[in-house]
């Protein structure tokens, strides 16, 4: 294991520093760093231009530019980091400039990628589950268009279609009836077919799918719900009892009725702790609460598994420990969502709610209150996001499909049906944990090509991150930033790989790294 | 009861017969022609490709040779293209300013009954016709697919089988090679490429096929490392084979699936970058057009002019789903292990019987 990681990294260092020699070069030759500066009529500009020659060693061939700069960028193996300045950002060093927008991209990308791998991987294993059917069918051709949609033209539709309409749909959001049999009746055909079963069961789903949808829109329609939009203690029991039925099927079942009775108590658990939650908030200001509010959730459920659990403590505990932990985020959203009015009071009026520029609104970062940066950050979030999503939603979809067929055909799974296992046991615990393993290397090469930046999703938000930096390097001939992007995505994309190799062997037993 | 099965029989060799036919001794290419044509949406999209591809070169005609540069006309003083104007039946050019027609410009496009009018896609501030430039658009945007889908497949190809079949230093070496591309952003090679060269879809083309091979590449070399084991690798080399002709011969046809797929993929993706890096302006740039640089130049325009924006955007998405729905009904055809199954049970067929039960009472 140490020489496949030594050996690897020896001939990483060799690949970045050729990529990194090229990557040099052809930034160099691709323009003139000074051509703004020699067209100008300034008396002193002569100064500027010599200025900026001497501190680039402008007068020095790229060729051998490119060792002074290696020269700087070694000190970084041994902490001291000098990638030289980067004269497009006011001559700031240029890890300073890096350090700030990859901390923007990763604000960005975060909730785009764990929410795609969650929706990805759940559409595509409930339709590998429902292989040719309608479902199926439609899901495999949304995806495919979804795969050939242009990243910029999605994001410049959702910023100037989608945006507009729904700020202006949000200031008086009223669903008509019309509007609402179209979407109940496409959610019931969802619901009826990733249900699936006979004619029967068919009809329900559907008929229960439609009258659900209907009475949750009609709900939305008469408290204005999507205006001042809270949860309360009713909405956190509803959403804890949702997260805990997921839960429920995806590891014990319903068929236990210790597990059953405490992972769904859960629920009052969390409306008992509602209360207590306000106190924990309003004297713990910042993070801490909400990782306290998590852990002490996630700890009653623990405690409450091993206690009460009897002979399946050790599952009806962790079960009832990962409900409680998205119990307290629920509370964290329900408190977050007690600052809404407030949050709308501040904001510009002619910015709308869902905001289509940049990460923060000033007049909001001014009030230092977190929960209302929160609320801000998330509204600017939601565009990009949403862009990210469309694309990389097909892809985990086509993935885990594939991933989950090939498994439920191999022969371990006929054995554990044939030995009489229900269907919930088969699928959850012999084909989706082994069908998540390739998908468990996709992850970390995914996410290390995110860190170098939705390029075109930042340019068209106007985010601030790596990609926007990127660009900015590119057009203004600023060989030191590129070369500094360049180094952290290539040395990201490499670390990205090594993780999913080491992952896969670890997961694997069949694999050895070598 | 007796009277059903023969209908049983050819419902059945409808569904799974494809593999039992392998048995009467066809060749590779007549199963996947077959499986092929079986695969409705590959073949759709075929067809509205082909009609995509015919409608663009013969619309306004093409431009062989020359360096396609704007120059003026020293007889008429008009805009021409430089090099030889085959002409099509569209009588608008891409490059000329025309009176606004409708005001604004929106487009005179009647669905039905169908009308195109006089500028179908609309026109821009200065009075170009939308149709024929997003008509040049996709031109130039399926040249560059071609040319990055044949260069990158055969460097790819080239290199995976070297790799893979003589192993050792040079595999080691032509490996890291292609690591050093892969970490190569395009970007930057984009940018070089629309400063220094003005940025025409050819060498576009030509540098995305020279930078796209990488994943080709790895794919064949993994083909190959599995296949120079195998027992007629051993008896091709014991009649006295050379290198040569085992690795084109005898492993090369072995990896034909493999190549095909990955080539169609490589060619919708190849659409998708083609059009992003002319979107951020590093890619193709005016006075050459792609659909990409299209949008990107009428990007500002959306709020008051988008159909700028919808006509080459609707028109890249087309042409990226055809290709990959290609890629799909390829895959199917070479991989036999993606058989369709016979469908048994389910909803409509139980509906079926219910209704059949009722006519019978």
């Amino acid at each position: 294991m140490l020489s496949f990681i030594v050996r690897r990294a020896a001939a990483t260092l060799m690949v970045l520093l050729v990529a990194s020699f090229i990557v040099y070069q052809l930034t160099a030759i691709s323009g003139d760093p000074l051509m703004e500066l020699r067209g100008s009529r300034d008396p002193d500009i002569q100064f500027r231009i010599q200025y900026l020659t001497e501190i680039l060693q402008l007068d020095v061939p790229p060729f051998i530019r490119y060792f002074y700069w290696l020269g700087g960028a070694a000190g970084c193996l041994i902490g001291q980091c000098d990638l030289g300045i980067s004269v497009s950002r006011g001559e700031i060093p240029v890890t300073e400039a890096l350090s700030g927008a990859i901390a923007s991209t990763v604000q960005l990308i975060t909730l785009a990628t764990i929410l795609s791998i969650i929706i990805g991987v759940a559409i595509g294993m409930t339709t590998a589950l429902r292989q040719y059917s309608g479902y199926d069918y439609t899901v495999t051709f949304f995806a495919f268009i979804f795969y050939s949609l242009p990243i910029f033209w999605v994001a410049v539709l959702l910023k100037e279609f989608g945006a507009i309409q729904f700020n202006r749909f949000l200031e008086e959001p009223y669903i008509p009836p019309g509007a609402m049999t179209v979407i109940a009746l496409v959610l019931a055909v969802a619901v009826s077919g990733i249900v699936g079963g006979g004619l029967k069961t068919r009809v329900q789903s559907f008929i229960g799918g439609a009258v659900l949808s209907v009475v949750v829109m009609i709900f939305l329609n008469l408290t204005q719900w999507l205006k001042y939009p809270a949860l309360g203690v009713p909405g956190i029991i509803l959403m804890t009892l949702l997260v805990a039925s997921v839960v429920l099927v995806l590891s014990i079942g319903f068929n236990q009725r210790r597990g059953l009775i405490i992972v769904l108590g859960m629920a009052l658990v969390a409306a008992a702790m509602w209360l207590p939650g306000q106190y924990l908030f309003f004297y713990i200001q910042g993070p801490l609460g909400i990782l306290l509010i998590v852990a002490i959730m996630a700890a009653i459920g623990v405690l409450l598994g091993i206690v009460f659990g009897g002979d399946g403590r050790k599952e009806i505990s962790r079960a009832a420990g990962i409900t409680g932990a998205f119990a307290g985020l629920i509370m964290a959203i329900d408190e977050a969502l007690q600052y809404w009015s407030e949050y709308l009071s501040l904001i510009p009026l002619n910015n709308g709610y869902i905001s289509t520029i940049g990460a923060v609104t000033p007049a909001i970062k001014r009030q230092e209150n977190m929960w209302l940066s929160l609320i801000d950050s998330y509204a600017h979030l939601i565009l990009p996001t949403a862009a990210l999503l469309i694309i990389s939603v097909a892809g985990y979809t086509r993935y885990s499909r594939a991933s989950l067929l090939e498994v439920m055909n191999q022969d371990y799974v006929r054995t554990a049906r044939a030995k009489g296992l229900n269907e919930r046991t088969v699928v959850v615990r012999h084909a989706m944990r082994n069908a998540l393993l390739p998908i468990a290397t996709i992850v970390p090469v995914d996410i290390t090509a995110l860190i170098g930046g939705a390029v075109i999703t930042e340019q068209v938000f106007a985010w601030a991150g790596m990609g926007a930096l990127f660009i900015r390097g590119l057009n203004a001939v600023d060989v030191n930033l590129v070369m500094g992007y360049v180094m952290i995505v290539g040395l990201m994309a490499v670390i990205g790989n090594v993780i999913a190799d080491l992952l896969y062997s670890a997961l694997d037993p069949r694999i050895r790294v070598s | 009861m007796a009277k059903k099965r023969p209908v049983d029989e050819t419902q059945l060799n409808r569904e799974i017969t494809i593999e039992q036919r392998e048995t009467e001794g066809l060749s590779l290419g007549t199963i996947v022609r077959r499986r092929f044509f079986r695969h409705k949406a590959a073949v759709i999209s075929m067809i509205v490709l082909g009609a995509i591809t015919l409608l663009a070169f013969t619309s306004v005609g093409t431009v062989v040779g020359g360096s396609g540069n704007l120059v003026t006309d020293p007889n008429t003083g008009k805009l021409a293209v430089d090099g030889f104007r085959i002409p099509g039946w569209w009588q608008l050019n891409w490059y000329e300013n025309y009176d606004i027609y409708n005001p604004g410009g929106t487009p005179t496009l009647n669905v039905w009954p169908f009308d195109p009018g006089q500028h179908p896609f609309g026109q821009d501030t200065l009075g170009k016709d939308i149709f024929a430039r997003v008509m040049r658009g996709i031109q130039q945007s399926l040249i560059v697919v071609f040319i990055v889908g044949l260069l990158s497949t055969v460097i790819g190809t080239i290199v995976g089988a070297l790799a893979g079949y003589f192993r050792g230093w040079l595999d080691t070496l032509l490996m890291r090679a292609t690591d050093v591309v892969i970490i190569l952003p395009i970007l930057v090679v984009g940018a070089v490429l629309s400063r220094s060269f003005g940025g025409d879809a050819v060498s576009l083309a030509l540098l995305l096929g020279a930078l796209a091979w990488t994943g080709l590449a790895r794919l064949v070399r993994a083909e190959f490392l599995a296949l120079r084991e195998r027992e007629f690798v051993d008896a091709a080399r014991v009649a006295g084979a050379k290198n040569s002709r085992i690795i084109f011969k005898h492993i090369l046809p072995n990896t034909i699936g493999v190549i095909v797929v990955n080539a169609t993929l490589l060619m919708a993706a190849a659409i998708l970058i083609e059009t992003s890096l002319s979107f951020l302006g590093f890619g193709i740039v005016a006075p050459d057009i792609s659909l990409g640089q299209i949008i990107s130049e009428y990007n500002e325009a959306f709020r008051t002019r988008p159909w700028l924006f919808w006509y080459p955007g609707l028109f890249i998405v087309i042409i990226a789903l055809c290709i990959n729905f290609i890629g799909d009904g390829l895959r199917d055809a070479f991989d036999p292990r993606q058989r369709r199954l016979p469908k048994s049970g389910g909803a409509i067929a139980e509906l079926k019987q219910l209704i059949a039960k009722r006519r019978g009472n």
